[in-house]
């Protein structure tokens, strides 16, 4: 006799309380390939927990939001953040697909050399831009996009000595109506900083002023702020050219669009409530159309959008270590995918779908991760299939910032792969190994040996 | 020795009525078969080696879950000590 499947044993109370007026069904189907590569083979040829992205759903995201903005907008220019994910085999794919770039440190701006993005299509964001990151961004034509004044100034005394003209842009912060606002970057609008500072930079003469650029939150749930934001930097730009007839060349708003996770503590699932790309692109063009710019010449309109482009394609594929039942009676499970490696898990309440059939029985489960650490929590409170000890599971909607703000903490961090158009699988960064922390320690000679 | 309370009701379609409490609730499959077993006046051991041959697990996982099970049926006054 064929045996069946194994599933836990599970008795689960009847309870009698108010129904939930929003009805939601669970959704839990089982995700048993991505791309047309199984779940089970992937995690057998390259170990679990293992990091998978999509090429597909990258191209087809990315070509989506440029035609939500394109159909809008005539001039658009999407630059990929760096930050949201630096593989190089992922900035290359928006490269491909036309995207310049941004970066936040000198680290990623040397990546995105090495990407072979020429200099004059970076755009050099940042607090902390050093003397010769300066220099190097002049030279290399870069988009300078500045923080504070004491930059501005560095600016101003680099071009004594550099024979070519920085390209700049300031970065504006604002009120758009959201709390909280996002006043720690940039100049201010409302208190005459921006424009102060864009008259300092018009007076030296010293640097060009090619564009202006905000970045007013992050994973925004409003669309209007972002037309505030639009309106507020066109009302800079066109005081430029009344008052200096310069005209600006590009507004750049950023980026800030969520994806479709979850957020914790929200009562509908993201991909229900949040807005959507098109949504975004309607208030932003509407703006820009509305203020007085010459229809024949309206300046680009650059985006650095990144979460909203990369989250979806990105999963990470896990196995279940283990089933417990708390002191207070509650199931948990403990998985190897843990906080340093889902950084995301903090702030959203990612979707776990197991990579194998299962009932329709479920159970409310605390997922745990595998530090022993007691911050190592992945869901709070998960309504999950039995999952057994052994069973795969994916989770989804992880490309944006977990495999840049991962950390190497108790375990090593594991391989990424990216599945191509035809389903062909690439290795795009290996597992970590103990070697490569130990290359970069060094032990004091009296230290080297002990007997115990 | 661990026996199902005589008054509870048990539907082969995985439904419990207790009406000591006038708590109802709902098991699966082999959450039934282990509530059978258990009126058969079977022991863990015993249900432990009839499930194995059905299911595909091993023997540990299968006593840990059984426990763990039997632990809630008591738990929900579904179960007593003999």
């Amino acid at each position: 006799m064929e045996q069946q499947r194994y599933e836990r044993p599970l008795i689960k109370r009847v309870e009698n309380d108010m129904p939930n007026k929003f009805g939601m069904k669970p959704e839990n189907f089982p995700k048993t390939s991505i791309d047309g590569v199984k779940v089970h083979d992937l995690i057998e040829k390259y170990g679990s927990p293992l990091f998978v992205l999509s090429e597909s759903t990258i191209r087809n995201t990315y070509r989506r939001a440029l035609k939500a903005f394109k159909n809008r907008y005539p001039r658009v220019q999407f630059a990929w953040s760096y930050k949201t994910n630096y593989l190089n085999g992922v900035c290359k794919i928006y490269h491909k697909e036309g995207s310049w770039a941004e970066v936040a440190s000198r680290f990623e701006y040397e990546k995105v050399l090495r990407n072979g993005v020429p200099g004059s299509r970076i755009i050099f964001n940042g607090p902390d831009k050093t003397e010769a990151d300066l220099k190097k961004a002049i030279q290399n034509e870069s988009l300078i996009h500045i923080d504070h004044l004491d930059e501005l100034y560095t600016i101003v005394n680099l071009t004594e000595e550099l024979d070519k003209k920085p390209r700049v842009a300031i970065r504006v912060n604002m009120d758009t109506g959201i709390y909280p606002m996002w006043d720690r970057f940039g100049f201010n609008y409302e208190n005459g900083q921006a424009w102060d500072a864009l008259n300092k930079i018009m007076a030296s003469g010293k640097m060009e002023l090619v564009g202006l650029h905000c970045h007013i939150g992050t994973f925004m749930l409003s669309t209007k702020a972002y037309g505030i934001a639009a309106t507020k930097l066109s009302d800079l730009a066109l005081g430029i050219q009344k008052k200096y007839n310069h005209q600006i060349k590009y507004i750049d708003l950023g980026g800030g669009f969520p994806s479709r996770n979850t957020l914790k503590g929200s009562y509908l699932p993201g991909q229900d409530i949040n807005p959507n790309i098109d949504d975004f692109a309607e208030e932003i063009s509407s703006a820009l159309l509305r203020a007085n710019f010459p229809p024949d010449n309206l300046p680009l309109l650059i985006l650095e959008t990144g979460r909203a482009l990369i989250d979806e394609a990105g999963y990470i594929l896990g196995t279940v270590i283990s089933n417990k039942r708390s002191a207070t009676g509650k199931r948990t499970t403990i998985i190897d995918i843990g906080v340093n490696l889902l950084f995301t898990s903090y702030w959203y309440d990612h979707k776990i779908s197991p990579a194998q059939e299962f009932t329709h029985f479920s159970e409310y489960t605390t997922v745990y991760g595998p530090l022993c650490m007691n911050i190592d929590v992945i869901r709070d409170n998960a309504l999950l299939p039995l999952l057994n000890k052994g069973d795969h599971f994916v989770i989804h909607q992880v490309g944006a910032y977990n495999m840049t703000q991962w950390m190497q903490f108790i375990t090593l961090r594991p391989r990424i792969v990216l599945i191509d158009q035809e389903s062909n699988v690439h290795i795009i960064r290996q597992a970590e190994t103990l070697e490569n922390f130990s290359h970069m320690e060094d032990t004091p000679e009296h230290l080297k040996t002990f007997e115990l | 020795m661990i026996k199902i309370k005589n008054n509870v009701a048990v539907s082969d379609s995985g439904f419990i009525f207790n009406p000591d409490t006038g708590e109802s609730f709902t098991v699966n499959p082999i959450g039934v078969e282990i509530i059978k077993l258990l009126k058969e006046g079977k022991t863990v051991d015993t249900i432990t080696e009839e499930l194995q041959k059905t299911y595909a697990t091993d023997a540990q996982t299968l006593e840990k879950d059984a426990e763990d099970f039997i632990g809630l049926l008591r738990n929900f006054s579904i179960a007593e000590n003999e």
